[in-house]
């Protein structure tokens, strides 16, 4: 019994000890493409030389994830388009006026920017031969192909002022439309899979591709004046960090943009790097710019991935034993708990995500950001099933002569369990918990999803730049990391299972 | 000492135990005889408390078994069942020593309780420190009794205590059971399939077929005036038996 209390405390020291301080200086945002990317490390550097300690959330998974997060508090500012604004945020016509976009937005206590100088709308944009070989100049002329493949961006498909509007506006008869990640799109295009993509105005992949960019001569797309978004509050937190930060606004012309764009995408250099060299040459600013090391990265990312692990394993391991047991000694409950468990499992890990976030600031939890409690709870509902699962196995498979031999000793039911029956069912239990821990650390890569870090940051930064060498840098890790955790089980089972048990079978 | 009054027990259409008292004098040995499935090991486990029955009850000391002092009560009966009684997690010692160590007993006194029982069974103090996989069927036995007698209890039900041993560690074991029992002096019940065994170790033998006791008495009144055809049968196959093992 005192073994166990320790091995318990010792368990939620491990699970809850905060291993850094919540940032204090201004947290900026942004979402996961290349020029919110670079955005947010300017906005990062502005804040930093008006001496306000800064902290960049790098490549949040969407529109309605990152405004949320805007929302909560937990990122202060990020940078946004007007059309976006408009169509997704506000849900209002395209054609509403700044002021009263500023309005609406006012009444939720964030502001916005002036411009910044660039108008990053959406255009539909063919492989330059194949528009030649049809004949394809502008959107219109789509009419005249309806066998086209065409494949969007899944934001694009979903949008108010995305696919469903526009075939609406053109009067489009293409019936072959599929939805799928933005950076694959490109890929899928120059292997002829898919025809006509959605992309972005000031997007590098364009002269990379050698894209034609059709003409949207019914003038469908709004604008997309790119603004920054901020919280009101910003103003009397950090007043001179915002200053410095609303330098931005009118600098950046389309061309410098799709210049920077295509430093990072082209010439692999570093968001920071490009963001600096930006400022440097557009404000004067100069920011010091430390080049992180590969093995500086891939251990930043494995603290940030033990972080997710150790916090959502832990506590699943000590919820799920509990509710295991819980199920072996009462039928009815048992059916259920596996049920619920079992149907978790089954959420898809995006829709677990954005399910979770407002639960979590209503909590007043961190939604996103490093270790943010949304991945955690993320992570420890998908480590529940085969804890749960493996506990009830283990105790309903113990013989029915140690049962009874145990209860003719006269030993009442909670000493039973503990010195008789957990240690029958430890083997299944430990191998329960070590499933789990190899889910957790493949799904904790989906963390980066929501700033959370991890192995997922470098995967989803590799995608994005199409950078391979990048993606192995996550999952190389996260493959050794989970081999590692599996052979450390099978060590702990000396430990925690006898060696009556162990050696049992091979006598 | 132990009275079992008016006891049955059905599993669904199936009897285990048609209704019947049995009641256990102090300080002596009892012998429940029978076929397997003729009830004798329900027999055990109801006067345990083990197995709820449709009808009557146990009463222990004139004390009438109850939810809450069925525990209490358990700890005054050593129980030793055929095999798979000791838990296998732990060592012969810890097996031994379990109720001890619940009830808060202290190290010297559970030590000192460990070597009078390792002396009384007849095994190496060494073996204790083993694991029951680590052990022989017959040390696993001596094992399963010194924890049936951790307690010093007042009854020892033994459920088949010699049926998964091989016929010489039978008899050795056998010879030491017996001694064990003449010095110790408590109520045993004993559980057999086996007509000899029982006559070894029996004033009183209790013949049971389906759930009935058929006749009870001693082994000598079994053999000369058996009340029932089933007694003549059960005693002359097990005589065949031995007549052909012996020519």
């Amino acid at each position: 019994m005192t073994r166990l209390t320790v091995i318990v405390l010792i368990l939620l020291a491990l699970a809850f000890t905060p291993l850094s301080c919540r940032p204090t200086g201004i947290k900026v945002g942004s979402k996961k493409f290349t020029e919110s990317v670079a955005l947010g490390e300017m906005i990062k550097s502005l804040a930093e030389d008006a001496k306000v300690s800064a902290t960049h959330y790098r490549e949040l998974g969407g529109t309605k994830l990152v405004y949320q997060a805007l929302l909560n508090g937990d990122i202060d500012v990020y940078p946004e388009y007007t059309g976006t604004i408009a169509e997704e945020i506000l849900g209002t016509e395209v054609a509403v006026s700044d002021a009263a976009m500023r309005d609406a937005l006012a009444a939720r206590d964030v502001l916005m920017s002036r411009p910044l100088g660039f108008n990053n709308t959406y255009a539909l944009g063919m492989l330059k031969s194949h528009a030649r070989e049809l004949r394809i100049e502008k959107v219109s002329d789509l009419v005249r192909h309806p066998d086209l493949v065409l494949g969007f961006s899944n934001e694009f498909v979903d949008r108010e002022d995305g696919w469903k509007n526009l075939k609406r506006h053109y009067d489009l008869p293409q019936r072959n439309v599929s939805g799928l990640d933005h950076d694959l799109a490109y890929r899928q295009l120059k292997l002829e899979a898919i025809e006509v993509i959605d992309v972005y105005t000031t997007d590098a992949k364009i002269g990379i591709y050698d894209l034609k960019l059709l003409e949207d001569d019914l003038n469908y797309f709004p604008r997309y004046d790119a603004v920054l978004l901020y919280r009101a509050d910003l103003a009397t937190r950090f007043p001179d960090a915002i200053d410095s930060i609303l330098r931005l606004e009118g600098i950046i012309s389309e061309t410098k943009m799709m210049t920077a764009n295509g430093h990072v995408e082209l010439h692999r250099v570093s968001e920071t790097r490009v963001a600096s060299d930006f400022l440097d040459e557009e404000l004067g600013v100069t920011v010091e710019v430390e080049e992180e090391t590969v093995a500086g990265r891939i251990w930043d990312r494995t603290i940030e991935h033990l972080d997710l692990v150790r916090k959502s394993l832990i506590p699943a391991i000590l919820l799920a034993i509990p509710l295991g047991i819980l199920a072996a000694k009462n039928a009815t409950f048992g059916q259920f708990i596996l049920a619920i468990v079992g149907i978790v499992q089954t959420i898809p890990s995006l829709a677990l995500l954005v399910i979770l976030m407002p639960l979590m600031a209503y909590f007043g939890l961190a939604s996103v950001g490093l270790g943010s409690a949304t991945a955690v709870t993320a992570l420890l509902l998908y480590s529940l099933l085969p804890i749960v699962r493996n506990t009830h196995a283990g105790l309903q498979g113990i013989a029915d002569e140690y049962h009874e031999a145990a209860a003719a000793l006269g030993l009442p039911p909670l000493f039973r369990l503990m010195q008789i029956e957990l240690p029958l069912a430890s083997r299944s239990i430990l191998a329960g918990i070590k499933t789990a821990a190899v889910i957790n650390i493949g799904f904790a890569t989906l963390g980066a999803l929501i700033g959370a870090g991890g192995y997922g940051q470098p995967i989803i930064t590799g995608i994005r730049l199409n950078d391979t060498c990048l993606i192995l840098e996550g999952a190389i890790p996260a493959a050794l990391l989970a081999l590692l955790v599996q052979g450390g089980f099978e060590i702990s089972e000396r430990f925690f299972v006898s060696k009556g048990l162990r050696l049992e079978r091979g006598a | 000492m132990l009275e079992l009054i008016n006891i049955s027990k059905r599993y669904g259409d199936l009897t285990a135990l048609e209704p019947m008292d049995l009641i256990l004098d102090a300080e002596k040995t009892c012998v429940l005889l029978g076929p397997s499935g003729c009830g004798k090991s329900t027999l055990l486990k109801v006067a345990l408390g083990l197995v709820r029955t449709d009808s009557g009850c146990v009463r222990f000391d004139g004390e009438e078994l109850n939810e809450n002092n069925v525990l209490r009560f358990r700890q005054r009966v050593g129980y030793v069942v055929q095999d798979r009684g000791l838990f296998p997690h732990m060592t012969a010692e810890a097996n031994v020593s379990l109720v001890a160590r619940y009830l808060g007993w202290a190290r010297e006194r559970i030590d000192a309780r460990l070597s009078e029982l390792a002396e009384l069974t007849q095994l190496p103090r060494e073996s204790l420190n083993r694991y029951p996989f680590q052990l022989s069927g017959g040390q696993q036995q001596r094992v399963g009794l010194m924890r049936a007698l951790m307690l010093d209890p007042d009854v020892l039900l033994m459920d088949e205590p010699l049926g998964a041993l091989d016929p010489l560690i039978r008899s050795d074991l056998q010879s030491d059971l017996r001694e064990i029992f003449r010095t110790l002096n408590k109520t045993v019940v004993l559980v057999t399939h086996d007509l000899h065994e029982a006559a070894y170790f029996a004033g009183k033998i209790l013949l049971l077929c389906s759930g009935r006791i058929v006749q009870q008495g001693t082994i000598k009144e079994l053999l000369e005036s058996p009340k029932d055809p089933f007694v003549t049968q059960f005693i002359s196959a097990q005589r065949t038996t031995l007549t052909g093992d012996e020519s």
